[in-house]
């Protein structure tokens, strides 16, 4: 039997600040070489203040959330819109809740909601995720 | 305003291999800890064939074809007004370190909002194995502000 009821919370996961080797990184690991993340003139020329940080970077983080609570075999899917951009030195962190037990294919999945917060309490992801259990 | 006669246009499919060292580097670069995503004796020992790539690596699997976002030259798109809107993966199987992926995408749909203001581009993409396994299926809106 699973332990896992609607309430239950997903241990929460907090990251460091965000830096510029965080997202120099996460571009060369992610293959994600669009310069507003790693370029501070191109940043500019669009417009922004600073380089940001790659939204798919934020959604990783959402990944660990769910895959250190449960076995990444047990993901069926999980899904964010990308509510407000990440910059410099911002504190994310992940959260979620188990909000609706459902019967797919033979499967009872925990639908979670889960989002990303900045300290300010800000979401930057809302998303959703199904987990078999 | 983006025509909209793109709407079903397939781009050309590629392969490409999913390598272990890349996965490595995937996991450093998002702090990811735990064994299984770097040490194949520790991703077997909890089941899996041997490391697998994280569930939003298939994201990265999309950058790895012939031209970086293809969408932006097919729509004349200016990548410093792109944003990134949302993003769904939806899990068939599992990518593996060693597997070679197919992906193949398209674009579904294409509107405005706010008078034309901003532009979405909704694209669809399946990714399947050397063993001819549909393991994943994405789908994401680009957001373009005019």
């Amino acid at each position: 039997m699973s332990d896992i009821t609607v309430g239950a919370q997903i241990p929460a996961l907090e990251l460091p600040p965000i830096n510029r080797a965080t997202l120099a990184l996460y571009a060369g690991a992610s293959g994600d070489h669009n310069p507003a993340h790693i370029d501070i003139d191109f940043a500019k020329q669009a417009g922004m203040p600073d380089v940001f940080a790659q939204g798919m970077l934020s959604m990783a983080y959402l990944g660990r959330m769910l895959t250190n609570w449960q076995p990444q075999a047990k993901l069926r899917k999980f899904s964010n819109r990308f509510a407000a951009i990440t910059h410099l030195q911002d504190v994310i962190t992940c959260t979620g809740k188990v909000v609706e037990l459902v019967e797919q294919n033979g499967e009872t999945l925990a639908r979670c909601e889960i989002q990303a917060l900045k300290a300010t309490g800000e979401q930057t992801l809302v998303g959703e995720a199904l987990v078999a259990i | 305003m983006l025509n909209k006669e793109n709407i079903g246009h397939q781009f050309p499919s590629f392969s490409t291999d999913i390598e272990k060292g890349r996965l490595r580097f995937f996991a450093k670069a998002i702090g990811e800890k735990n064994p299984i995503y770097t040490d194949e004796s520790a991703a077997q020992a909890a089941g899996y064939r041997t490391i697998p790539a994280p569930p939003t690596f298939m994201f990265s699997v999309d950058l790895e074809g012939p031209e970086l976002l293809p969408v932006l030259t097919l729509l004349d798109l200016d990548i410093g007004r792109v944003l990134h809107g949302s993003q769904e993966f939806e899990y068939l199987g599992q990518i593996y370190a060693g597997d070679r992926i197919t992906q193949q995408s398209k674009i579904v749909d294409i509107f405005d909002k706010k008078g034309g203001a901003l532009e979405f581009v909704v694209q669809q993409s399946t990714y399947t194995n050397q063993n001819d396994e549909l393991v994943g299926k994405a789908q994401q809106t680009l957001v373009y502000r005019n």
